[in-house]
C-alpha cells in the first residue's frame, strides 16, 4: 500500500478540518457498534451475539 | 457527503454481513455446535475458567434464543451491527483518502483483516466455547490495543510522509506481541484439539472473504457516490 496507490482525491469538496471530524466521528460510531455487539458485558447481548463473537473471535467468556 | 458516508456504510455493511452469515452458517456455527455438545456433556459448569478467572460468572437465567432459526437471526443481526461499524469506520476514512479505484479497497480491507483478525489472532486465536481463558477484561483490552496499534502502524507505514514516521508503525506493529497477550495458566479445552484447529482455520478464512468483501463493495460505493455528486455539479 503506497502513497501513490492511495492518494487523495482532489475532488473532495469538504475542507480538511471537516473531513477529519467526519472520519473521526465515524469511526467513533462504528467503534460504539462493534462494542455493543462485540464487547458489551450485558448477558442478553453477549447470548444474542454469542456466535458472532466467537467467529470474530472478540474475547468472548 | 454525509449522505454518501452512511450509504455506503450501510450498503456495504449489509452485502458482507449477508456473506459473512452465509459462510458462517455452512461452517463456523456447525463447528460451534458440536464445541457446545461437550460442554453440556460435561459435568461441571456450562463454561470453563482458568484458575483466578471466576469472578465472571454466567447468569443461566439470562435470555437466550433459541437454537434454530432464532438463533440464526440473531447471530445475522449481530453480524450487520459489526459490519455496518467496520464499514463506518472505513467510509469515515475514505473522506480523508478516497480511494481511487473500487480494487484499492481490496488493500482497506486487507489491512482491516490485518488489523481486526490477524493480528489480535497472533495472541489470542479463535477459540471454540469451552476453551480455558484469561480474564475476559484482560483480554478484551489487549485485543482492542492490539487493534488500535496494528491499524496505526499501517497507517504510519502506508500514509506518512516522513520516512522516521514511516519506521515508528514498525514498533506500533510489534509492541502488542512484545507484551503478549492474557493467557490461561493451563490450556484446556473441552472440545477435541483438532476441532479448535478447524475453528481456527474456519474463523480466519471467513474473516478474510468478510473483510474482502467489505472493503471492495465500501470502496466501489464511495467512488460511485462521488463521480455522481461530480457529474452533479
Amino acid at each position: 500500500m503506497s502513497t501513490s496507490t492511495l492518494s487523495p482525491s482532489p475532488s473532495l469538496a469538504l475542507p480538511l478540518s471537516q473531513r477529519l471530524l467526519l472520519a473521526l466521528g465515524s469511526c467513533l460510531l462504528g467503534a460504539a457498534l462493534i462494542y455493543c455487539a462485540g464487547f458489551a458485558p450485558m448477558e442478553i447481548v453477549h447470548n444474542a451475539a454469542h456466535d458472532s463473537r466467537h467467529s470474530a473471535a472478540f474475547p468472548c467468556h | 457527503m454525509l449522505k454518501r458516508l452512511a450509504q455506503t456504510a450501510g450498503f456495504a455493511g449489509l452485502l458482507a454481513a449477508l456473506l459473512l452469515t452465509l459462510l458462517q452458517s455452512l461452517w463456523v456455527t456447525p463447528l460451534i455446535l458440536q464445541a457446545e455438545s461437550y460442554e453440556s456433556a460435561a459435568p461441571t459448569a456450562t463454561h470453563s475458567h482458568a484458575e483466578g478467572a471466576s469472578a465472571h460468572a454466567h447468569d443461566e437465567d439470562a435470555w437466550a434464543p433459541e437454537d434454530g432459526l432464532q438463533r440464526s437471526l440473531f447471530t445475522g443481526l449481530s453480524n450487520l451491527v459489526v459490519a455496518v461499524g467496520f464499514a463506518l469506520m472505513l467510509a469515515g476514512l475514505y473522506s480523508l483518502r478516497a480511494p481511487g479505484h473500487s480494487w484499492q479497497g481490496l488493500l482497506w480491507g486487507l489491512a482491516g483483516f490485518a488489523s481486526f483478525n490477524l493480528a489480535p489472532a497472533a495472541g489470542l486465536p479463535p477459540e471454540l466455547p469451552g476453551s480455558a481463558a484469561a480474564d475476559l477484561l484482560l483480554r478484551q483490552a489487549w485485543w482492542i490495543g492490539t487493534a488500535a496499534a496494528t491499524a496505526g502502524g499501517l497507517a504510519l507505514l502506508a500514509f506518512a510522509r516522513q520516512w522516521w514516521l514511516r519506521l515508528l508503525g514498525l514498533p506500533l506493529l510489534a509492541i502488542p506481541h512484545l507484551l503478549g497477550a492474557p493467557q490461561p495458566e493451563v490450556h484446556e479445552s473441552l472440545a477435541p484439539a483438532a476441532l479448535g484447529q478447524q475453528f481456527i482455520y474456519a474463523s480466519l478464512l471467513s474473516n478474510a472473504l468478510f473483510w474482502a468483501a467489505l472493503g471492495l463493495a465500501s470502496a466501489w460505493l464511495f467512488s460511485r457516490g462521488q463521480r455522481a455528486s461530480r457529474a452533479g455539479k
